[in-house]
């Protein structure tokens, strides 16, 4: 028995929401190139609707040990200015990284 | 000055002072001025600064204390490197220059190596032929109409044609095992946490691992112990003790057992490369293994996994490059949200966009339990397969890769094609667990093959002194076909 019904066919207006979530604007070809490519993609990946993973817990990080947990203190980082460095619009006086209009 | 050609040749020599580190880092230098036109294999050369770093080693009294005194490295280009541009071969990062090192990097140049550049890979760690770089492709020293393989390609390409000994990659789904195999070289990716991935340009986080590319198996070994253990810096390292490697070397197999999952020896397997492997395993059993049956039922899942985990963390980490902190930003964009969009749209390339709009739906609402749970769930499957071949073996062994290296624009077409490139990789990567691939002969054509043993986690000495078992027994002797200084 299927654990999940199989998800519904890929189509073009897929690739238009995800691009709107992704923050990328493509070209007509590229959607309809990925249209095609994502759907083809995605008809593999589906063959793990197969598998039987009834009570199998999902693994989301393969890290068995943890001694990540240290003192909450101060430490030394990157100054102001390193972390500016690479800014394409900063001001350094302000230290601020600059970006176009947000508001009307 | 020909034969220093190892790690431990250059390290040994520039410890006695029979040669300086500037002179080996010269002859360097000159390798890839001869071979780079040819390959494509670098970035950046970073020139003056290995030169002078190189003079500092020769100046240091305690040199000979050094684990890497003098020896030439080159360094993946997804690789931090303090005041070096650091692209990923992508165009969002042309001009991006780090204020800080990766601990890898730091840790080489701490034991004495010298970095003598960044090398080309696909845009963001992601592909695997090298096809998919900003910077152009890659081309495989032993033909250079074919593919280095990919995602680590130059650095894979660099250590093939002699231009180092030894040289770093990343892996996040083989991309360094499968160009060691197709340049015929060693490559190793360590068990997930064995070594830091402060400074490395994130791809997919639960599966990314520095990883190492050396001649001999002896070299990565000597490379992979230099910057293994515990970084504080990330948190996905462990305080496991890094053993010996390179001392735990020699003796003989007996009581070894290696496990060959013959289920996989099929569909999709070029007929060549099966051949080699399959004469890779008689020759354990010549060398006193025992070779024993073994089971990866989900193994055949591994590619549909990875592409969906993988996609899924990319299109998150991924997000950051936003034209805001760093890297290219669109001009002239009349809001802020535009800026995002047209700076996206410009800056990455068609691979990198591919593989947002693929992460990005899979962790959407509606289809995130269907793909990205359920391929979870199945990766812990793949996780128990691997655990339980551990009872019955040291180490299971496959092909590398299905094919030997393909032509440039083979499959550059086909993205599923290209992807089934790391079926026999990928599932280490999402188990966890060591690999390293060994070079075993060319085929016909005269395309080297290898093969790969996996480990148990944290047993990557097991399986380094299983593959330098084999590679005294059956070194490669032939070398690439182009100019090499003998």
């Amino acid at each position: 028995m299927l654990a999940f019904a199989m998800p519904p066919a890929f189509s073009r207006s897929d690739v238009d929401k995800i691009a709107a979530l992704a923050h990328l604007r493509l070209s007509e070809e590229e959607i309809e190139l990925f249209t095609r490519q994502l759907a083809d993609i995605l008809e593999y990946a589906n063959q793990v609707q197969r598998i039987d993973t009834t009570g199998v817990p999902p693994t989301a990080s393969v890290v068995t040990r943890h001694e990540a947990d240290r003192a909450d203190e101060v430490r030394p980082s990157l100054t102001r200015e390193d972390a500016l460095a690479n800014a394409p619009d900063a001001s350094l006086d302000a230290g601020l990284f600059k970006v176009p209009r947000v508001i009307g | 000055m020909s034969n220093l050609t190892t790690v431990r040749s250059i390290r040994d020599a520039v410890r006695s002072g029979a040669r300086s580190a500037v002179e080996v880092c010269e002859q360097s230098l000159a390798r890839i001025e001869a071979e780079n036109p040819a390959l494509n294999a670098f970035n950046t050369v970073t020139r003056a600064q290995a030169l002078a770093r190189a003079a500092a080693v020769d100046a240091q009294p305690d040199r000979a204390a050094l684990a890497l005194a003098g020896v030439p490295v080159a360094v993946k280009d997804n690789l931090c490197t303090r005041g070096v541009r650091t692209t990923a071969s992508s165009k969002i990062l042309e001009q991006f220059v780090p204020p800080f090192d990766a601990t890898v990097v730091a840790r080489l140049e701490a034991a004495g190596a010298i970095v003598i550049g960044k090398t080309n890979c696909d845009e963001f760690a992601m592909g695997s032929s090298n096809e998919n770089s900003g910077y152009g492709p890659v081309r495989n020293p032993w033909d250079t109409g074919r593919v280095p393989g990919g995602s680590s390609g130059g650095s894979a390409a660099a250590v093939a044609a002699r231009i180092v000994p030894a040289a770093l990659g990343s892996e996040t789904g083989g991309s360094v095992r499968q160009p060691a195999a197709l340049c015929g070289i060693v490559g190793v990716k360590p068990t997930y946490g064995r070594v830091s991935r402060y400074g490395l340009v994130a791809f997919g986080s639960s599966l990314d691992q520095v990883s190492v590319f050396g001649l001999t198996v002896r070299d990565a070994a000597l490379v992979l112990q230099t910057i293994a253990g515990r970084d504080e810096r990330d948190a996905t390292t462990a305080d496991v003790e890094v053993p010996d490697y390179v001392g735990n070397l020699g003796g003989d197999l007996k009581g070894a057992r290696i496990g060959v999952p013959s289920a996989l020896f099929g569909e999709g397997l070029d007929a060549d490369v099966r051949a080699r492997v399959e004469d890779a395993v008689n020759a354990y059993r010549d060398l006193g293994a025992e070779i024993v049956d073994v089971e990866l039922p989900h193994a055949g899942y591994s590619i549909a996994v990875y592409y969906i985990i993988a996609t899924a963390e990319a299109s998150s980490n991924l997000a950051r490059y936003d034209g805001v902190r760093y890297g290219f930003r669109a001009e002239d964009p009349k809001d802020l949200r535009e800026m995002y969009r047209r700076t996206r749209e410009e800056g990455f390339g068609a691979e990198v966009k591919r593989r947002i709009m693929l992460g990005t739906y899979v962790l959407s609402s509606g289809y995130y339990d269907a793909y990205y749970l359920k391929a979870q769930q199945v990766r812990t499957l793949i996780r128990r397969d691997f655990l339980n071949a551990f009872e019955k073996c040291d180490a299971v062994l496959t092909p590398t890769s299905p094919t030997p290296a393909f032509r440039l624009g083979e499959k550059t077409d086909d993205p599923l094609s290209m992807y089934l490139s790391d079926i026999y990789t990928c599932m280490a990567n999402l188990a966890g667990v060591p690999g390293i691939s060994v070079p075993c002969g060319l085929t016909p054509s005269g395309l080297p093959v290898g093969f790969q043993l996996m480990g148990r986690h944290w047993g990557e000495s097991d399986i380094i002194r299983l593959a330098h078992a084999y590679e005294q027994a059956h070194p490669l002797t032939e070398r690439p076909g182009v100019r090499a200084e003998g």
